[in-house]
């Protein structure tokens, strides 16, 4: 079917079309302007209705989850500070994402690197505290995170106790074989730095005899680690000895 | 009867060539593979995991969608071109014509079961994925495919409209990927004591289930990403494939031989 020129419009309704184009434009204009405001976090439903909501696909759900979350702090038109987020909402979501997806390293390497970052210390523990109770689950898979949380709290929190316990952890429970040797040493170095000379030799020696450590390199490294701290401690003992 | 069955088997998949469904498949594919590349670059780990674990679905959701469309837009203009009592006025056997559209739009489902299968695997070949994973996902897939599009042919002759066979496929779909997390949900939690109305509604909920496939356990986004898939699950979805697909063919039969011309 061919088109008939413009001329075969009637003028009345090219009018009407001119008019209500420019009181179209006339009313975006007198619109005001869409307002920023940041909304906060809702707090996470129940394992059982994001299961509903996931149609059969936990996995789908939990991924796009994290990165609907990821993106949270990143609104349309404002971006917002780790500390304006609410925290408890936030271990909440990461805990269901994680209990829809549980072999995912994602929620706890988020936990334990993004959200940790925060500069308030009791934000900063409640992630580190998510991760090593969800460690507990699957200690072979989720040592990573704990190893990342240890060196927060070492590092950040200046919480050597706190480190230790989690370095502890990964020492007595994550032993299959896709956990490295320098993370079942890590509380050798927590120990050495908390001054605790004995516990440091003692934990050593414990990591030899258990077999745990085979690989040559790694006992040379050990041993050569058990002469530095015999060295500080003889160093140690030395001034007393004088007086 | 099987001559009869492969030739309109052959028309369907010919019509459906000719209908640039391919093409769909095709940009559903793309447009995949365009959602999993900024979802790649989004995640902070775990990147091609990310991408699959939404990639996949998405595929799947666009495959079922499309072909349980084609089938039931097919049908309703054969039923308006009054082809369907052109066929049926031949010396020709109604069971015939049921099982050579069952297989028609079984074999057109094999297109985009393989186009997604290997996208899928093209994406994670170089991060380790396993073959035999994808191809588990592949054939559920197809088998997935095959139920919806004969889900959506019973609900087209039972019907006869397109909107209200359209929106009862995407029920059937939606209820069935759904149903066992609805199950749990009626039972209430392991340990609790439910009421009478509680067990009542699992017993109406468990009803449901057992007359659905149990779509959760198909085409499942753990076989790509943690390799999980096994022989189990394979049968699984064979020997339930198999069975739903006689059911919907009889009853698909029980409707059409009941249709008078």
């Amino acid at each position: 079917m061919g088109a008939r020129p413009l001329s075969a419009v009637p003028a009345g309704v090219l009018l009407a079309f001119a008019l209500v184009l420019v009181l179209q434009l006339g009313w975006h204009a007198a619109a005001p302007p869409p307002g920023v405001r940041a909304t906060a976090l809702a707090p996470p439903p129940p394992l059982a209705v994001l299961q509903l909501a996931s149609l059969g696909d936990p996995l789908a759900l939990a991924r796009l989850g994290m990165l609907s979350l990821q993106a949270d702090d990143d609104q349309p038109g404002i971006s917002l500070n780790l500390r304006q987020l609410d925290y408890g909402r936030l271990a909440g979501w990461l805990e269901r994402l994680l209990a829809l997806d549980p072999r995912s390293e994602y929620p706890l390497l988020a936990a334990s690197t993004v959200y940790s970052a925060v500069d308030d210390p009791a934000d900063q523990r409640q992630m580190l505290d998510l991760v090593y109770r969800a460690f507990g689950a699957d200690p072979n898979r989720r040592w990573q995170a704990l190893a990342q949380a240890a060196l927060i709290a070492r590092h950040r929190l200046h919480d050597l106790p706190l480190a230790r316990s989690y370095a502890r952890a990964i020492r007595l429970q994550a032993t299959g074989p896709g956990v490295p040797a320098w993370a079942r040493e890590l509380e050798v170095f927590m120990a050495e730095d908390m001054n605790e000379l004995d516990s440091a030799r003692a934990l050593i020696g414990a990591l030899i005899a258990s077999g745990q450590v085979t690989d040559p390199h790694e006992l040379r490294f050990l041993a050569t680690r058990l002469e530095q701290i015999a060295a500080r401690q003889a160093l140690a003992r030395q001034p007393r000895a004088g007086h | 009867m099987t001559r009869q069955a492969f030739t309109i088997a052959h028309y369907t998949l010919l019509e459906a060539l000719r209908n640039r469904l391919v093409w769909l498949f095709v940009l559903a594919a793309l447009l995949a593979a365009g959602l999993g590349a900024l979802l790649e670059q989004l995640a902070l780990t775990e990147s091609w995991q990310t991408a699959l674990a939404l990639m996949a679905p998405a595929l799947r959701l666009a495959g079922a969608a499309l072909l349980a469309a084609f089938v039931v837009t097919s049908q309703v203009r054969e039923s308006a071109d009054k082809g369907l009592e052109l066929l049926l006025a031949l010396p020709l056997p109604r069971s015939a014509y049921v099982l050579g559209k069952l297989a028609g739009y079984a074999a057109l489902a094999l297109l985009p079961a393989l186009l997604y299968g290997a996208l899928c695997w093209a994406w994670s070949a170089g991060a380790g994925q396993s073959l035999s994973q994808c191809l588990l996902w592949t054939l559920s897939l197809w088998c997935e495919l095959c139920l919806v599009a004969g889900f959506a042919l019973l609900a087209v002759l039972g019907l006869g409209q397109a909107l209200p066979a359209l929106a009862t496929s995407a029920g059937f779909y939606l209820l069935a990927r759904s149903i066992g997390a609805m199950q749990l949900l009626s039972h209430g939690a392991a340990g609790q004591h439910p009421g009478p109305l509680q067990r009542a509604l699992g017993g109406g909920v468990d009803l449901v289930a057992a007359l659905l496939p149990p779509l959760d356990r198909y085409t499942r986004t753990d076989w790509l990403l943690y390799h999980s898939g096994d022989s189990g699950a394979l049968w699984l979805v064979l020997g339930q494939s198999a069975v739903y697909v006689l059911l919907l063919a009889c009853a698909a039969l029980v409707d059409l031989y009941r249709k008078a011309l």
